[in-house]
């Protein structure tokens, strides 16, 4: 299902269902108004189209003329709730799905980024990739296990590692697989989220890894550990110990509450900046070894095919990388529109430094004001104010982290990584504004 | 610093599960033919990923050999992967997709035997066992360049 949305619009404080306006505006002869060509319902259509192309044009004054108190001041509102939803009209913004036919639990969902602001995912929309399905884990009988070169074997239940203190990091996680439609020949038609949201930012809590590893004796920062999970697919991957040591901590919460069991309940393995696929849910066993595992998913995939037949392997870091978010494809513009281009920009290595904006496909760059604060490996938020004059235009955003590594163009990145690499695809991304004020996606 | 773990005795040890290393290292006993993992494959196997290794809604198993420095590579198990325990160890904790763990070792011998053969990698009437397996050599073993230890974002 494309998740379009129902072309309500907010208003105000408030949101307004595009029935509710039709039957508003319908007794004074109005009608909700497009362009003409029938593009109202056309896809990647999202309600700020619709706002700026119909009810933007009719003014303020017909839906404040009434006068009256809304229905809802006169009835008591609902009562409480033990867990609170997002409100029924913004049942549009969701993960979309896509999987395997035959393997249902096989497949990615993505983050709507398109509909969300700030830094923080909401943990229901936090991308999901999962290889056979989201494991039924009872806590109580979750455990888990250290073991292997060095480790005296250590056994920890999720109630013991709950007593630990507990450390709070802001992060985002990338799939390394996140935009690998870039490879493409030709920009797929999509809205941002549907083309780059494997990748989600959550504040993070567990327990440092190093406390767990200095419990079970393991002093040597040389060689590797091996975390495997509890589901249907047994991931495993290998990483360096040093990393284990440095920053990496046992997920337990996110956003302030435990983990979702799609992101991995009871416990993850938390690899800050590192590629997605190493943050292991449900993570179950961790063993010591001098050698990494060479597992499936850390060989035949998530290694990269570079022109000339050689390949990239544990290549963990996600490089810096920037998005922008709004307008995006789905949006029309009309001349004279003020835009906050806005966006969001991350680095695997450390803080975002800058991020450059250009409106003109790259032939020129203004830096965009960053929102504080700006956490390393965290969601950076990035805005330039812009009026579209009409004519076509090609917006691109490109992050420049603290190591001074700026953000590739897609030519320089085929250039060095050929076609057939697949994961790691951090190239610029361009949203083509043409004379009608529709947004496209295009390689420039 | 609490220290809450629990100590495991050497009988909670010696049941841990055990990485299987590239180098053999893990590989459990048993022994299985090649005719034997075409009966397997055909009856667990077929329906997602196709007659003979492709065709399927899963990915291809044998079959394309386009060279991986061509314009348009396979990346399959002949040509790829650089190491043959990395099959067994995959089929044994993750296929068939409806019962993964289900396979005994050796019927993961039985289709490692008949993949490696579909793939001209395992002759078509040895037993394949833990020696064997060892010993096998894959054709890109030593076509991957490991960026660990890091050093320093690549160009771009
Ligand atoms: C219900 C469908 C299904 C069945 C049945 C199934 N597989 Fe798979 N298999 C998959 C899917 C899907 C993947 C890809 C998993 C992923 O990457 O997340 C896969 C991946 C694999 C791979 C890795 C391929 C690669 O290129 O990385 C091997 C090897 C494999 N399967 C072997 C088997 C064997 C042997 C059997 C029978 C015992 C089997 N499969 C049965 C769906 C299935």
């Amino acid at each position: 299902m494309w998740p379009w949305g129902d072309g309500g619009v907010v208003w105000g404080d408030r949101w307004w269902s595009k029935l509710a306006i039709d039957d508003w505006l319908n007794p004074g002869g109005l009608r909700v108004q497009g362009n003409g060509d029938g593009h109202e319902r056309a896809p990647g259509m999202g309600r700020r189209r619709f706002l700026q192309t119909s009810v933007g044009t009719l003014g303020l004054a017909p839906l404040m003329a009434a006068g009256t108190h809304p229905a809802w001041t006169r009835i008591p509102g609902a009562p409480f709730s033990n867990y609170g939803q997002p409100a029924a009209s913004e049942s549009g913004v969701i993960r979309w799905i896509s999987a395997n036919a035959d393997v249902p639990g096989n497949g990615v969902s993505w983050t709507p980024l398109q509909d969300l602001v700030g830094t923080l995912t909401p943990a229901g929309l936090h991308f999901e990739r999962h290889h056979n399905g989201v494991p039924r884990i009872d806590p109580a009988l979750h455990t888990l296990t250290l073991h292997g070169r060095d480790a005296r074997a250590t056994r920890w239940t999720v109630a013991k590692l709950l007593r630990y203190p507990l450390v709070s990091r802001q992060l985002f996680i990338e799939c390394g697989g996140n935009s690998n439609s870039g490879w493409l020949q030709e920009p797929p038609q999509a809205a941002v989220g549907w083309l780059h949201g494997l990748v989600s930012c959550s504040e993070w809590s567990g327990v440092p890894l190093s406390l767990l590893l200095e419990e079970a004796g393991v002093a040597r920062r040389s060689g590797w550990l091996i975390a495997e999970g509890s589901d249907a697919f047994g991931l495993h991957m290998s990483l360096p110990l040093e990393k284990a040591f440095d920053d990496c901590f046992i997920g337990l919460y996110q956003n302030g509450e435990r983990l979702r069991p799609e992101n991995g309940y009871p416990m993850r393995l938390i690899v800050p900046g590192w590629e997605g696929v190493l943050h292991v849910k449900w993570l179950t066993r961790l063993e010591v070894a001098d050698v990494p595992a060479m597992s499936r998913n850390e060989t035949a995939r998530y290694t990269e095919l570079l022109p000339g037949g050689r390949a990239r392997q544990f290549s963990f870091f996600m490089e810096a990388k920037s998005l922008i978010t709004r307008p995006t494809l789905g949006d029309a513009l009309a001349p004279g529109d003020y835009v906050d281009i806005a966006g969001v920009a991350w680095s695997g290595r450390g803080r975002i430094r800058r991020v450059e904006v250009s409106v003109d496909g790259g032939g020129s760059w203004q830096d965009a004001e960053l929102q504080a604060p700006v956490l390393p490996v965290c969601f950076t938020r990035f805005r330039l104010p812009w009026r579209w004059d009409g004519r076509r235009a090609v917006l691109q955003s490109r992050a420049i982290d603290v190591t001074g590594y700026v953000q590739p163009g897609r030519e320089a990145l085929l250039a060095a990584r050929g076609r057939w690499g697949y994961f790691h695809y951090n190239a610029v991304v361009s949203w083509a504004v043409d004379e009608d004020g529709f947004i496209a996606h295009v390689y420039a | 610093m609490p220290a809450l773990g629990e100590r495991l005795d050497p009988e909670a040890i010696a049941l841990l599960p055990q990485t299987l290393f590239a180098d053999g290292r893990g590989l459990p006993s048993g022994r299985g033919t090649v005719r034997q993992g075409a009966l397997l494959y055909a009856r667990l196997c077929v329906q997602c990923h196709g007659p003979d290794g492709r065709g399927g809604s899963a990915p291809e198993l044998a079959g394309g050999r386009s060279p991986l420095a061509g314009d348009y590579p396979d990346q399959n198990i002949g040509n790829w992967w650089p190491h043959a325990t990395t099959l067994f160890d995959f089929i044994r904790r993750a296929m068939p997709m409806f019962a993964p763990g289900s396979l005994s070792d050796a019927e993961c011998y039985a289709l490692t035997a008949w993949l490696l053969e579909r793939n001209g990698l395992w002759p078509e009437d040895v037993p394949l066992d833990a020696a064997g397996l060892g010993a096998v050599r894959m054709p890109n073993r030593d076509g991957f360049d490991s960026q660990w230890p890091d050093r320093g974002p690549p160009h771009p």
